[in-house]
């Protein structure tokens, strides 16, 4: 069900969008495979454990609009049983689940609007991490996808979907998706309608044609060497095929918005869900750290943002109050958002408002940019100072086909920003006069 | 309910586990094997340091706890704790309101606070290179918090907000707080961590400034640092920074004793939501200390009771009823409140599915813990409980962030800064017969409260029953 809300990926990184970094004290190994696959590499001795992240192209971008939600379906049918395999046995739902807890290992999959991504977490005693490899292996390749656990796992799916549709915040946020995103792939809504028209062949077909070894991005970070991450990378993937992973079809880019659009539904709530905003910035935009910081200075910087200090600090209106970009492949969704009391809410609309104007047209001062910079470059270890955080940022590299000196450069690239590249960047890209706003609850207007 | 702890800050709001059916989660159970050294004082002012040290990378966390939380409050200023915590980053006497957080992020710190039944606490994580300049203003703010009343009236809203967005419009945490007071008369856990809305209402800034008074003492504290420190280096930074607070005795909460529940307590809640939604909630003993004895064993027992019904995909609840065409649940799930300064329970939970009701899912989580009193449970069952704890506390180890919660939360507590791994061991010697004999004694319906969510289709003309209360501006 996590999975299906894709459009929740969005809310949920709040603040966390933004990039990712590693420490050049443990660099960023990288090497490619026979089969095609690349692999990224972090040793990181300290703890007898190893987390690995294999990334494919076939996110939700991919999914056929009729079809919305195939791609996260797939995910999660890939945990809902084994099929046999030659002299390898088939491991029904339960059975699977009782294999990883008695490793004590984690394996997952999910989609996100890009990728649909693999994560394994496991002990590297040297027992435990090689059977847990061979799982992990076959889970990718030889998928059951029951008809009858689909059956059931759409019905429950259907049944959170309705869940979901009495709630504020969801409600406002698939308004903000059709509005910003129009008939884009980013925007498609997951439905009933939709998952009743996915059949397990659908899924069959899709691991087939998306789950290649050769479009394998492989990142590790943990006690392995790079010999052993080489072998078992290997045996990760050696039930999938290598090859046919020539050009995948061209997804359109996200259309700029012709005209403003506000949206004013009437939902019975104690509060207001208010999101403000229009397509944002693609992951390859020559502006990423121009805007990456220019939205810490707006609404990403926790409490300093001039965002949290208008609408909260100065006038007590919301608990939170945030903006982000979510970049990806195309330009995902520049997003404002608080909740308030639904009388309110046209303040803090207004408020809001006015703030990211302002910020459009004059930019950061230099005080706030300096403040910025210190906050950032000082915290940049802070980025890097665990397992997990290491492997989202060399995932990052991977998936973004970024320098492995990335990590390196990276304080270098927030310093060397003045203000007036913030400025420039931000005019391009947002637009104050064409905004999205939404306000989904209080009465009838 | 049982875990459930608020944010200053929406952005770390992961702080608020749920559960697996939107269910608040239960208390972490998992323990570390490390045996790496924690080293611990006590300062003349009776406040305690503890550190840590994890050399991995060059950042430290540095918290404060206070022994202070909901469970410690009265009726009409329910939500004081939490209410405090906000204000606490409004300023003292030499820093203005919000100059907290802007000298924090210039140290490229980030920072948040949270408020639980049982205690308050406040962070930073920082490069460690900076760990004194947070001390100095952590120090600062818990001996000379203040700021105007006007700054008061402001965040009051904020927290009436961050009520709104949390409860008022989620039906099922509106569901655990009535549960939480219709199950408890008179221990002070029967009211809500974020405190009722009238209560919010008619709250003062001078009420929060007698709270402090009363509870921030360096004998009600804690400061706990982990990560890339020198311990006596810290407790040297200790000394000067804490050290000259002035000692001052806090008198503790009355004990409030809740007295025997004799007889099943039932609740219904009828809520804007698609799904129904039931939770059952059994008196069951908690941790008090580490030693043994009979309640303790029966209290580690029954978190094995809840991992065997619950506690990895496919357990025993999630496999008898919420598989097959035929299932009686969308979701199902158990948890125990195994540690707490109040009185704990036992939870089941489930959302019903399509065509099956409450009643039903009611009378099936009931048997399920009637069939482990009746056929016990598999030593292998226990061994994958097992092996799946001793590995989280393996991963455990990733986060500086997780070891300094358990640290300070074990201080908070009560109980040894080595509980953690004290426990792991401790839960690997319950055997099957014990499981089996809680699920026999403490799953009557003497000490049972039901409660049940009837969903209310969304009616977009309907006036809102939660309208704002006492809405003045």
């Amino acid at each position: 069900m996590k999975n299906i809300a894709i459009k929740n990926l969005f809310a949920l990184g709040i603040g966390l969008f933004c990039m990712k970094s590693a420490l050049a004290v443990l660099p960023v190994q990288q090497w490619t495979q026979a089969s095609g696959a690349q692999v990224f590499l972090v040793e990181s001795p300290a703890i007898p454990m190893l987390d690995v992240q294999i990334d494919f192209d076939a996110g939700s971008r991919r999914d056929p609009a009729a079809q919305a939600g195939l791609a996260s379906a797939m995910a999660a049918l890939m945990s809902r049983g084994i099929a046999a395999s030659g002299a390898e046995p088939a491991f029904d739902e339960n059975q699977l689940a009782e294999a990883w807890t008695d490793l004590g290992a984690q394996f997952g999959a999910s989609a996100g609007s890009d990728r649909l991504g693999f994560s394994l977490r496991t002990l590297t005693r040297p027992d435990l991490l090689d059977r847990a490899v061979s799982l992990a292996a076959r889970q990718m390749a030889q998928p059951a996808f029951p008809a009858d656990i689909w059956q059931r796992e759409r019905e429950r799916l259907g049944a959170d979907l309705r869940e979901a549709r009495t709630r504020p915040a969801h409600v406002a946020g698939l308004a903000f998706a059709r509005a910003v995103y129009g008939d884009h792939p980013y925007g498609y809504e997951v439905t009933e309608a939709t998952l009743a028209r996915i059949s397990v062949e659908d899924l069959r077909a899709s691991h087939r044609r998306d789950l290649r070894a050769c479009g394998a991005r492989v990142s590790l970070v943990g006690a392995v060497s790079r010999q052993q991450a080489d072998a078992l990378v290997r045996r990760l993937l050696a039930h999938l095929p290598a090859t046919g992973c020539g050009a995948l079809p061209a997804v359109p880019e996200v259309s700029a918005l012709a005209a403003p659009q506000t949206l004013a539904l009437p939902f019975e709530s104690a509060q207001a869900h208010v999101l403000i905003g229009q397509p944002g910035m693609r992951r390859a935009d020559p502006d990423f750290f121009a805007l990456f910081v220019g939205n810490h200075i707006l609404g990403g910087g926790g409490f300093v943002s001039r965002l949290t200090e208008e609408v909260r600090e100065r006038r007590g209106l919301s608990y939170s109050v945030y903006s982000y970009f979510a970049p990806g492949r195309h330009a995902g969704a520049f997003t404002i958002g608080l909740q308030t009391r639904p009388d309110q809410a046209p303040l803090a609309v207004q408020v809001s408002q006015d703030v990211l104007r302002r910020f459009v047209a004059e930019g950061p001062t230099e005080a706030e940019l300096q403040a910025a910079k210190d906050n950032l470059i000082g915290g940049f270890a802070l980025r890097v100072d665990s397992n997990r955080k290491l492997l989202d940022n060399v995932a990052n590299i991977a998936w973004n086909g970024l320098p492995l000196d990335y990590l390196d450069r990276w304080t270098d690239r927030v310093g060397a920003l003045t203000t007036a590249d913030i400025r420039t960047a931000f005019a391009r890209i947002i637009q104050p006069e064409r905004l999205v706003t939404v306000v989904v609850g209080g009465a009838a207007r | 309910m049982l875990g459930f702890v608020l944010t200053v800050s929406a952005p770390l709001a992961a702080w608020a586990q749920m559960g697996p059916s939107g269910a608040p989660a239960p208390s972490p159970v998992a323990a570390a094997p490390s045996r790496a050294a924690v080293y611990s004082q006590t300062l003349p002012n009776g406040l305690t340091v503890i550190v840590k040290p994890d050399r991995r990378a060059p950042t430290a966390v540095h918290m404060l706890w206070v022994r202070v939380g909901s469970v410690d409050e009265v009726d009409g200023t329910s939500g004081i704790a939490h209410v405090l915590e906000h204000m606490m980053f409004k300023g003292t006497a030499t820093l203005k309101p919000g100059e907290f957080s802007r000298r924090v992020a210039a140290l490229g710190g980030r920072e948040n606070a949270f408020t639980a039944r049982d205690y308050t606490g406040y962070f930073q994580q920082i490069p460690s290179s900076r760990l004194e300049e947070v001390m100095t203003l952590e120090a600062d703010r818990f001996a000379n918090m203040q700021w105007p009343d006007d700054e008061f009236r402001k965040e009051i809203e904020v927290v009436k907000e961050e009520r709104r967005l949390r409860t008022e419009d989620n039906p099922r945490a509106l569901l655990y707080e009535q549960l939480a007071a219709t199950a408890f008369v008179a221990s002070p856990v029967r009211r809500p961590i974020v405190g009722w809305m009238s209560d919010l209402e008619a709250m003062t800034a001078d009420d929060v400034r007698a709270f402090h008074r009363r509870w921030y003492s360096p004998s009600n504290a804690a400061v706990v640092v982990a990560g890339d420190v020198d311990p006596q280096a810290v407790f040297e930074l200790a000394r000067r920074h804490y050290g000259p607070i002035a000692a001052r005795p806090v008198e503790p909460a009355k004990p409030r004793a809740e007295p025997p529940q004799q007889g099943p307590r039932r609740l219904v809640l009828r809520a804007s939501a698609e799904q129904a939604y039931v939770a059952l909630a059994f008196k069951t003993p908690h941790l008090v200390r580490m030693e043994a004895g009979e309640s303790q064993r029966d209290a580690l027992a029954l978190t094995l009771l809840s991992a065997v019904l619950d506690g990895y995909p496919g357990a025993r609840l999630e496999r008898a009823l919420a598989q097959g065409a035929d299932r009686l649940a969308d979701s199902v799930g158990a948890w125990h409140g195994l540690m707490g300064r109040g009185p704990q329970q036992f939870v089941l939970d489930g959302v019903p599915a399509p065509g099956k009701t409450a009643a039903q899912l009611e009378a099936a989580l009931r048997a399920e813990v009637a069939r482990v009193a009746r056929d016990g449970v598999s030593a292998a069952e226990l061994e994958r409980v097992r092996t799946q704890w001793t590995a989280g506390a393996v991963y455990k180890l990733d986060s500086i962030m997780n070891q300094a919660r358990e640290l300070g939360s074990a201080w908070a507590l009560g109980l040894p800064l080595d509980s953690s791994e004290r426990l792991l061991d401790q839960l690997r010697t319950v055997t099957p017969e014990e499981v089996q004999g809680v699920a026999r004694r403490y799953f009557g319906d003497d000490g049972l409260t039901v409660a049940e969510l009837v969903p209310l289709p969304p009616d977009p003309n309907r006036k809102p029953r939660l309208a704002p209360v006492g809405a003045r501006h």
